[in-house]
């Protein structure tokens, strides 16, 4: 599965940069000097065990903590954002970041369609010219309006959800909630697509579909997309590179055959001292459908 | 054996609970009968308390009797009904598909009330009066019910409305339709001012600096005596013509009063009339209004905000201009009720603009039902008629008007109609297309 890597030609060009990021609450360090990259059409994982520090990587690239240290800067086009600057929102709208959280934060009672169309609200904000045109119900707002509904139903016909476009997503299963949210995050049209564990609570059949749309967001849109998923099969199964974390600090970084077998990720995730504990644990990296 | 064949379904057990029910009942009836009904205060302070002991006993007697009948019925018939859709419910979702057609002949019964033989000057007056709770409540909708942003200070927009409209007709000389805007563009500028101290403030902490914002400009409105005329207000604010006509008996020179130009002899219900019809106009707008921006982008910006700020943010929602806008039009409607409030009272002064109007105000939009317009207009109705129609019963208003309040809450604790509809449905862009498989 890791094949497909080899064959791409050329390294594609760093989209997030992220230097000496240090995050600290109080007295504890939860991102110690970390640093990577992720690429444009790449899938970059960022593993590690439970407290690593993974989701507070998230927040500060995408705004909801400001860095104690470091830098994280990311190029969209010709342009070049400092996320470490900038406030959440215009991370999201300006340097098209979108992301997806770890408990799933849909807009329970709105409809299914509504929540991919707030996603949509800068490109419709300036159509409506800040509601004036909107109001009068003009036409180029009523053409706009109409684009980010075919946007919306595009995604909702691509995950087979064309059916609960109208329900209020509050009643939705927990699975279809899961694909919705990142529906929602690719409506805002983003470059980098961060996922916070998507694969959380989802069957085996739901995860394979999961993986299937991760890896189709990759090659269609080449967008770069960050992973943090406690799922190795689907980690091993579809990452470019993998970042692991532990303690806030990066322990391993490479391509999943190379972390697979990295002895400090092994002893991360299965403790030192204990011999008996071998590569069939569930949460190891080792232990993916390619082990 | 012989009471289980006389209620076949009621066991003795059942019995036993639901008369112990109802003299817990009763004993709580009991405390609080006897200050409220038992003891009446003598007229002449001199004279000592008078007791009315029978008050107490029909009362007790009243809710021990219905407590107790309350529960038989509940063990006989609730059982096979508990599970069921309630009755409301059901009736709601008979007539929501008519909702449009009960609305707009509802809207036509309103505007031809005043023309009924039955409608004399009592009764426009207090049609005019729902009608600005109701314009209020539509405004105070939109920043409680679409943004969900506490505001327990609305009525300080209604007081910024009416005081600011007032000034510029006074000292401007302006009339009432070059007044009218102006007076929202006030209110909203200062529902924008409040907006910015609170924007990181939700739910309670919100409420709280609101309330302080609302009795803060009362008691500005109170102490500026040299240009709001402090406690005593302002007086002999001018009524708005119609296109220039007047509603008085004998115009100033110049002037042509509204019976001269249509010939018929002077009426002082023409001018009640009028206001009437204002205010309808005005409700009206508000409705249209939120009614069309909740389909705009910044509408569902506000519904997005208040069902979750931080996914809305992680969607490049700006939270300070989302909540700045719904605190700025929601009191832009408070100023246009403001401004129609002192023109049709004719005089203004800070005590209309107390706690307590808020109060109303968002009482009439939580029991309506949050973002429900047509709840608006059922809670406005019960809000403000209520009193008027308990006063018949004197002393007991305001516990009857209690009573109520409770009732609603306990049967219908989203407020009477709480549907939403959908801002946008799919079927708009594809009607008439095949599902997706």
């Amino acid at each position: 599965m890791t094949v497909a890597v080899a064959d791409v030609p050329a390294v594609p060009p760093d989209l997030l940069t992220v230097a000496h990021l240090s995050m600290r609450f109080g007295g504890l360090l939860a991102v110690d000097d970390l640093s990577f990259v992720a690429r444009a059409g790449q899938i970059t994982a960022l593993i590690g065990p439970n407290g690593a520090g993974k989701t507070t990587v998230f927040n500060c690239i995408t705004g909801f903590y400001r860095p104690t240290a470091g830098h994280i800067a990311l190029e969209r086009g010709d342009r070049s954002f400092d996320l470490d600057q900038l406030s959440g929102h215009r991370i999201a709208r300006d340097a098209g970041v979108a992301r997806t959280f770890q408990n799933i934060r849909l807009f329970p009672r709105m409809t299914v369609l509504e929540n991919l169309l707030v996603a949509q609200h800068a490109k419709l904000m300036r159509a409506s010219a800040f509601s004036l045109a909107g109001l009068l119900g003009l036409k180029g707002f009523r053409e706009a309006e109409a684009r980010a509904m075919s946007l919306a139903e595009d995604w909702l016909t691509r995950l087979g959800l064309v059916h609960v476009a109208d329900r209020e997503c509050g009643t939705l299963a927990y699975g279809i909630q899961r694909k919705i949210e990142i529906a929602r995050a690719m409506c805002t049209e983003p470059c980098l697509l961060c996922l916070d564990e998507p694969a959380a609570g989802l069957n085996p059949r739901e995860t394979a579909e999961l993986s299937r749309l991760i890896t189709s967001i990759r090659g269609e849109f080449g967008i770069g997309v960050l992973l943090i998923e406690h799922d190795m099969g689907l980690v091993m199964g579809i990452s470019d590179r993998i970042v692991v974390l532990d303690h806030g600090a990066c322990i391993a970084e490479g391509k999943p055959a190379e972390i697979r077998n990295n002895p400090a990720v092994i002893r991360a995730y299965l403790g030192e001292e204990d011999p008996r504990a071998g590569p069939g644990s569930t949460d190891a990296p080792g232990a993916g459908d390619g082990a | 054996m012989a009471l289980a064949r006389a209620a076949p379904t009621v066991s003795s057990g059942v019995l036993r609970a639901a008369f112990g029910e109802a003299l817990v009942a009763a004993g709580i009836a009991f405390m609080l009968a006897l200050p409220l009904a038992g003891l009446r205060l003598p007229i002449n302070p001199m004279d000592s308390v008078i007791f009315r002991p029978w008050w107490v006993v029909v009362a007790v007697a009243t809710v021990f009797l219905g407590r107790l009948g309350l529960a038989l019925w509940r063990a006989r018939v609730a059982p096979s009904r508990r599970n069921g859709v309630p009755l409301l419910d059901r009736a709601l979702a008979y007539i929501l598909p008519w909702r449009r057609g009960i609305f707009v002949a509802f809207v036509l019964l309103v505007a031809i009330l005043p023309l009924m033989p039955f409608a004399d000057r009592r009764v426009i007056d207090l049609g005019a009066v729902v009608l600005i709770y109701v314009m209020l409540g539509w405004g105070l909708n939109i920043v409680v019910g679409l943004a969900g942003l506490l505001d327990l200070g609305y009525v300080a927009f209604y007081a910024v409305g009416a005081y600011s409209y007032t000034l510029l007709i006074i000292h401007l000389d302006l009339n009432f339709w070059a007044a009218l805007p102006l007076a929202g563009a006030f209110a909203a500028l200062f529902g924008v001012l409040l907006g910015f101290p609170v924007l990181r403030l939700r739910g309670d902490y919100l409420a709280i600096v609101t309330l302080g914002f609302g009795e803060m400009i009362r008691i500005i409105l109170i102490n500026w005596s040299s240009l709001t005329g402090g406690s005593e207000g302002i007086t002999s604010i001018p009524t708005p013509t119609l296109f220039g006509l007047t509603f008085t008996a004998v115009p100033a020179p110049g002037e042509t009063a509204f019976h001269q130009f249509f010939g018929i002899p002077f009426a002082g219900v023409h001018r009640i009339i009028f206001l009437y019809y204002l205010i309808l106009a005005l409700a009206l707008l508000t409705h249209v209004f939120s009614m069309r921006i909740r389909r705009l982008p910044v509408g569902r910006a506000w519904e997005a905000l208040r069902e979750d700020e931080i996914a809305a943010r992680a969607l490049g929602l700006n939270p300070v201009m989302v909540k700045l806008s719904a605190f700025g039009l929601g009191a832009m409607f408070a100023g246009f009720a403001g401004a129609f409030f002192a023109t049709r009272q004719g005089f203004i002064n800070p005590s209309s603009f107390t706690f307590i109007e808020s109060a109303i105000i968002l009482a009439i939009v939580v029991l309506g039902g949050m973002g429900s317009q047509m709840g608006v207009i059922l809670a406005a109705l019960l809000l403000v008629l209520l009193p008027e129609v308990a006063r018949d019963f004197a002393e007991f208003r305001m516990l009857l008007f209690g009573g109520a309040m409770v009732a609603v809450m306990v049967w219908r604790p989203r407020g009477l109609l709480a549907h939403r509809e959908p801002t946008a449905t799919l079927g708009d862009l594809s009607r008439g297309r095949e599902p997706a498989p």
